[in-house]
């Protein structure tokens, strides 16, 4: 019983002899203390800032992905990976209109569907201005929905423009600049190579993107479907969809996937000619890449955090021989082992969280730094909770493991051996 | 041999340490050296000894195993009643701690640490000595006379102020026994007068002590003076019967006749 009430008594003063001494002691031995965090501080501060850039990139990539809507599924053509159609010409393989006609009747976790077409890059004029390499797209009506784009100025392609094969479009705020027409352009006319179009609306601007599509130089026209087919030869369609929610998203995939083998009389055990592909899955995809390189990145830093706990080990095992003297001295007056061991385990801990603590500061600093010179990619960088607890736990880690060793050399010297060492 | 005389002026006080056939034998390779073979001794509270004997002669083991720095290897020592030869590492730490105040040679002063600090340590290490450590310690600093000097460093020191402080640094626990080693070995004559001064004042106040020498004139302030040669105590004499160490040799061969 009275060891009950003596142990915790006994533990607190061990804890604050132990810890006034290795203050006192890395206080007393300031330069060489600084000297020996920084390997921590470096360690730190680089995982930090990796982990940073990496979750800020990530961020950014969801942030951007979420605006194209995550419930998406595209559709396209595409050659097998094998069988005989391997090398069969876009031709072969392409979609026709017809193949998706009656989609959404069979696929019942599809709740949107569209066809797109890529007609290609026009000359478009007005007047005496004229903007090269404009992308010219012919989409059904239901694509601007899945898209996510909504029409600032006039409104959005209809089915009848659709069914009547209207010659309108669709344009960016950036084209009408550019062609100086009105700020409501509504109802004027612009060519389209030598075809005249009617504009029926102005876009929202399309969001920066970090990958693909993100070409804010090019403008995009967006004309109805069916006009497009008109305007060229070899058509190459392709389709958007939107699953009902993201829970359904695989069956959607599925679903999509068994109609169109039936359209296009694909044979069982034959491969796919076309890709049917979800944003949530490519979302997944992307997270668990992102969680790798993370992981890869971080490891790779990692070293170096290493690297800076044999630096404190080395360290403390040079004070050990240096201050043998010393501790003989210490443990002829009374200390014991357990305080000779808990002091020098406490001044590698202490070092190793101080150069933690600095190395999250240092770590910051970088990421702000990385971000103001990488702004449009890495301006949602930031240092996640979990990283900091990660490099702490990882630095006091290092610190009882390679402060454990020359602790328990220093405790164990016998003291009139240690007194009368030279 | 061991014809011991306990004719002690003080046989009535407390029994402060009692060594019985106490050895401490290292081994060498295959031999084995008797540092110590078969000590008996007897020290009472208020005692003031000085062991004397030659290089070699085992007199430093027999200070260590006193101070609880070593172990004997057989034989029983007892301090305060209590055997000190079953306790463990960290009871003999509180020992240490507590009853014993060494004072070595070479000061073994940490040179980073104030001289108030350096007499703080060991109540650092106590038990409850931890609150009023700096009174203490300024108080202990004060009765060996430096008072005025306990902010400087070991290197502000002279040789004999660096002693002053290690002495007050073995008795700021209020040891039961004050252990001195060589303590004027690295001080020139005048200052070792101071010194052995203070030893005797201490005394005087009540203090036990022991000191190792080989000087005839440090053992010559003691009351007993213990001569050691080989591991063994070849005589322990008082003082007024030990004027020289001349006259000890005849003085054994008495006794032995």
């Amino acid at each position: 019983m009275r060891f009950v009430i003596r142990a915790p008594i006994a533990f607190v003063r061990l804890a604050y002899q132990s810890v006034y001494l290795a203050l006192g002691q890395i206080w007393a031995n300031k330069t060489r203390s600084i000297l020996t965090t920084i390997g921590i501080v470096i360690g730190v501060a680089s995982v930090t800032a990796v982990i940073a850039s990496l979750t800020g990139l990530k961020a950014k990539v969801l942030t951007q992905v979420k605006t194209l809507g995550t419930n998406s599924i595209f559709i396209s053509a595409r050659r097998p990976d094998k069988g005989p159609l391997q090398h069969a010409s876009w031709w072969t393989i392409r979609f026709t209109s017809e193949q998706f006609n009656g989609l959404l009747e069979h696929c019942p976790s599809v709740a949107r569907f569209g066809r797109q077409t890529w007609v290609g890059r026009y000359t478009v004029s007005h007047r005496d201005k004229s903007v090269d390499g404009v992308t010219v797209r012919g989409v059904e009506p239901e694509c601007h929905k899945i898209d996510s784009r909504p029409v600032t100025i006039g409104r959005p392609l209809s089915v009848i423009d659709e069914m009547q094969v209207r010659q309108v479009c669709l344009i960016e705020p950036k084209l009408r600049n550019d062609l100086r027409l009105d700020r409501d352009c509504i109802g004027q006319s612009i060519l389209i190579s030598h075809n005249t179009f009617y504009i029926a609306g102005v876009l929202e601007p399309r969001p920066e993107n970090v990958f693909g599509g993100g070409d804010q130089e090019r403008s995009e026209i967006f004309i109805p479907f069916k006009t497009s087919l008109k305007m060229q030869r070899y058509p190459y369609i392709m389709a958007l969809a939107e699953s009902k929610s993201a829970e359904v998203s695989d069956d959607a995939l599925a679903e999509i996937s068994f109609f169109l083998r039936r359209t296009r009389n694909i044979k069982p055990g034959e491969p796919d000619t076309f890709e049917v592909m979800s944003l949530q899955n490519a979302l997944e995809a992307f997270n668990k890449i992102a969680l790798y390189t993370t992981m890869v990145a971080g490891g790779i830093v990692g070293i170096s955090l290493l690297v800076g706990g044999v630096g404190i080990m080395n360290i403390m095992l040079v004070s050990v021989s240096e201050r043998t003297r010393e501790i003989g001295l210490r443990k002829a007056v009374g200390a014991k082992k357990s305080a000779i061991l808990t002091q020098f385990l406490i001044e590698a801990i202490v070092l190793c969280f101080f150069g933690g603590l600095v190395g999250v500061g240092f770590g910051h600093l970088l990421t702000k730094a990385l971000a103001s010179i990488l702004k449009s990619v890495l301006d949602l960088a930031y240092i996640p909770l979990w990283a900091i607890g990660l490099s702490f736990a990882f630095a006091g880690t290092v610190g009882i493991f390679f402060g454990m060793f020359p602790a328990i050399k220093a405790a164990r010297l016998d003291p009139i051996e240690a007194l009368r060492h030279e | 041999m061991m014809s011991v005389t306990q004719t002690m002026s003080n046989k009535n006080e407390k029994l402060i340490i009692r060594l019985q056939n106490v050895m401490r034998i290292y081994k060498v390779g295959v031999e084995r050296i008797h540092a110590l073979d078969g000590i008996d001794l007897e020290l009472r509270e208020n005692d003031y000894v000085a062991v004397m004997g030659p290089s070699g002669s085992g007199k430093s083991t027999l200070m260590n195993v006193l101070g609880c720095l070593d172990r004997a290897t057989s034989g029983c020592y007892e301090l305060d009643g209590e055997d000190t030869t079953k306790m463990t590492d960290a009871a003999l730490a509180r020992v240490r701690n507590e009853r014993i105040g060494f004072v070595f040679q070479s000061f073994e002063l940490l040179g980073q640490l104030s001289a108030l600090k350096n007499v703080e340590m060991p109540l650092i290490y106590s038990k409850n000595g931890w609150w009023t450590r700096r009174k203490r310690a300024k108080n202990v600093l004060e009765r060996v006379g430096l008072g005025d000097r306990i902010k400087h460093k070991p290197n502000q020191l002279s040789g004999g102020e660096k002693q002053r402080v290690a002495i007050a640094r073995a008795l700021v626990c209020n040891p039961s026994i004050l252990l001195a080693d060589e303590p004027t070995g690295n001080l020139d004559s005048k200052t070792s007068v101071g010194i052995l001064e203070l030893f005797d004042q201490l005394h005087q106040e009540g203090q036990t002590i022991i000191i190792v020498t080989h000087e005839d004139f440090v053992a010559h302030h003691a009351k007993r003076i213990i001569h050691m040669k080989d591991g063994h105590i070849c005589s322990d004499l008082l003082n007024d019967r030990d004027p020289r160490d001349k006259t000890v040799t005849q003085d054994n061969e008495e006794e032995k006749a």
